[in-house]
């Protein structure tokens, strides 16, 4: 892609956030019970959003590499899941401090809680079994079949971690009850929100591809240097 | 039926050189020992965490086993001639996975009498049921496991490798089983809503076995 | 002509974007030996990997006897002889070959008769970790013949043996020659392999830069075929 049309986007993204930023503190009004703390969900839904279609690419490239054997496939599989990564961080991070100013705790084992961490987990081991591995090919194929893996396995612990959580009701509610989000403003705002965060996360996407082809044109040149 | 005989190589490898096999037991004994000063052994809660304490130490066990799987085909490059034989990679990687599918258990038996001793758990009058998730819970590590083994395999870091993949992944199957575990040595039976942990184990391991076997030539070729 | 017991057509395979074998293709029919030639790193131990097996070609086409090297039916007429020599410390002699005889679909009886045709019979039941390196080098034939393979793929088969072992090699192949099995062997050893060798081929970074019949001038001057046929 060229180097215009990312930067183009991501200014797009960057202009969008800060209107946003802008609505969120000092338009849309407090939320009746949690006070001014509920604005964080405009960032921690919508990264959470980001995050999943990030996995989601992810398995769609790692499928693809194992079909194709194109090592394009394998780094966007690669940039997406770091990038998902980030998201995934900024999601469970704002989910503590939301979680520490109503629950008083920064960490009360909810099931969707445990669950994001368990798949931040699972995704930073994609990421360590690609630093272990030397060769490109052979670092593609592996992580390729570990990122179709990792999805199914995410999914399945995805309703596991909810039958466990809720069959030991602890003294904390579930995020869903906190939907009085139903306010139309309120919604568009998250979604509005949830677009701006995937501009962002598509511009991250691309500059990491584009640094991951580099390196293995790099990697490749060095290659047939030592082989001279 | 050629898993039987990759399998039945496996046993006998090990069994003669028992490296995993004792490795493998002695720190699931001394987690069973640590575990002691983690918690008051005699008190009346034991029974509610019996489950989970007894699936960690079988999962820290398991690892040990698990990593011998593959890399015991290192030496003298005996991996590339079986990648290179008429076995598929499927019957392979199946052979490979009963082979520490049967150490496991083994050892799963072993610390389960020691388990009660130190404990105070009955254990006896649920020993078939018990047994039964023991099987389940197992064979979806072990399959998980042998997987990541093959993964992992030709790296330099594979001991740190494998239980860093292996046990975010394997949470559902742990988490069924530590439950199932800690219903039937509290004395309960499995029924009504519990019967979602069992299907979630079995669940786990019909997925997990056949994403395996679908995926395991791609990772043992090159 | 009748089909070619291996075809090797258009293959390139890559190491990230570094392609370590570029539109090699040959073809060798039975009775045919292939004596691979090539420095360190040209791509021979690629390209046998690709035969046998081992790894996937990134394009183009290998055939054995006609089929795919990933078919069970192509893989158990193949005799692979690599750098390690593929058989197990712990289990002793007998234990190793019958497993291999199971798992190639032969006789167990096959692995007795392989014991005493390498000389290894008065050690059967002794664990291999207790061999000499020749015993191990012995063994490992053993294991590579013992299923009667038409395609024989050898790295480097005759750099680390010694000088029994050797001679038991060299004995099987031009046997397995004359039997009209095919053979395919990396090698640096030129003078054993060039005795054994029909054709020639040369590798140069992942180029097939010569293939053609082994001609007497090779057999006098080993370094001939570099001189002549490489670029570097």
């Amino acid at each position: 892609m060229g180097k215009n049309i990312r930067l183009g986007i991501g200014a797009l993204a960057g202009l969008l956030l800060l209107r946003n930023l802008y609505v969120i503190l000092f338009n849309l009004p407090d939320e009746m019970e949690q006070g001014p703390i509920y604005r964080i969900f405009y960032y921690h839904l919508p990264a959470y959003f980001t995050a999943m279609c990030c996995y989601m690419t992810a398995l769609v490239a790692s499928v693809l590499y194992l079909t194709k054997r194109n090592l394009r496939y394998d780094a966007i599989a690669m940039s997406a899941t770091e990038v998902g990564l980030a998201f995934a961080a900024v999601n469970l991070i704002t989910g503590m401090i939301w979680g520490r100013v109503i629950w008083g705790i920064w960490w009360a084992w909810d099931a969707r809680l445990t669950w994001a961490l368990i798949c931040w987990l699972v995704y930073f081991g994609y990421l360590m079994l690609r630093q272990a591995i030397d060769d490109p090919s052979e670092r593609a194929k592996n992580s390729a079949v570990l990122s179709i893996f990792s999805f199914v396995s995410v999914a399945i612990t995805y309703k596991a971690i909810e039958w466990w959580r809720t069959q030991h009701p602890g003294p904390v509610l579930s995020f869903r009850t906190g939907q009085q989000l139903i306010d139309p403003e309120m919604e568009r705002m998250l979604y509005t929100n949830f677009f701006a965060l995937l501009l962002l996360a598509f511009v991250m996407v691309t500059v990491r591809l584009n640094q991951e082809n580099l390196q293995r044109q790099i990697d490749g040149l060095r290659r047939r240097a030592h082989a001279l | 039926m050629i898993f039987l005989q990759v399998a039945a190589k496996d046993l006998r490898s090990e069994l003669r050189t028992k490296e995993s096999l004792n490795a493998s037991l002695s720190f699931a004994v001394v987690i069973l020992l640590l575990f002691s000063f983690a918690f008051d052994p005699s008190g009346e809660a034991v029974a509610e965490f019996s489950g989970g304490l007894l699936w960690l130490v079988f999962a820290f066990a398991g690892a040990l086993i698990l990593n011998r799987s593959f890399a015991r085909e290192l030496p003298n490059d005996c991996l590339e001639v079986l990648i290179a034989s008429p076995v598929s990679g499927a019957q392979l990687f199946l052979g490979k996975s009963v082979a520490s599918f049967v150490l496991l258990l083994a050892i799963e038996l072993i610390c389960l009498p020691i388990f009660g001793i130190f404990y105070n758990i009955t254990w006896t009058p649920k020993f078939w049921p018990l047994l039964g998730i023991f099987l389940l819970g197992t064979w979806g590590m072990t399959i998980l496991g042998t997987l990541f083994s093959a993964l992992t395999v030709n790296l330099s870091l594979r001991e740190l490798m494998l239980p860093m993949l292996l046990y975010p992944m394997m949470i559902p199957a742990l988490m069924s089983a530590m439950r199932l575990t800690t219903i039937l040595l509290s004395g309960n039976d499995i029924g009504g809503d519990d019967l979602v942990w069992l299907r979630l184990l079995i669940g786990f391991d019909v997925v997990f076995t056949t994403l395996a076997l679908a995926l395991v030539e791609t990772i043992l070729v090159r | 002509m009748s089909v070619p017991v291996l075809a090797v057509e258009h293959v390139y395979k890559y190491f990230g974007d570094y392609p370590a074998l570029r539109d090699v293709s040959f073809s060798l029919h039975g009775g045919e030996c292939l004596a691979l030639l090539g420095r360190n790193g040209a791509g021979k131990t690629t390209m046998l990997k690709i035969l046998a097996g081992l790894s996937g070609a990134a394009q183009g086409e290998v055939k054995l006897f006609g089929d795919s090297p990933r078919q069970a039916s192509a893989r158990r007429r193949i005799g692979l002889l690599g750098h390690g020599i593929g058989v197990y410390d712990e289990l002793t002699a007998i234990e190793n070959l019958t497993i291999f005889a199971q798992l190639y679909g032969v006789s167990k009886t096959v692995a007795r008769e392989w014991l005493e045709r390498t000389q290894l019979a008065h050690v059967a039941d002794s664990p291999v970790r207790e061999f000499s390196r020749g015993m191990r080098q012995r063994l490992a034939v053993a294991r590579a013949f013992l299923h009667n393979p038409s395609l024989l793929i050898l790295d480097e088969p005759f750099t680390a043996l010694d000088d029994r072992a050797i001679a038991l090699l060299q004995g099987l192949l031009s046997d397995a020659k004359a039997a009209g099995r095919t053979i395919i062997m990396s090698t640096h050893q030129l003078r054993e392999a060039m005795e054994l060798a029909t054709h020639v081929a040369l590798i140069e970074r992942g180029k097939l830069v010569h293939f053609g019949p082994r001609t007497p001038e090779m057999l006098m001057d080993p370094g001939y075929v570099y001189r002549t046929f490489g670029a570097v």
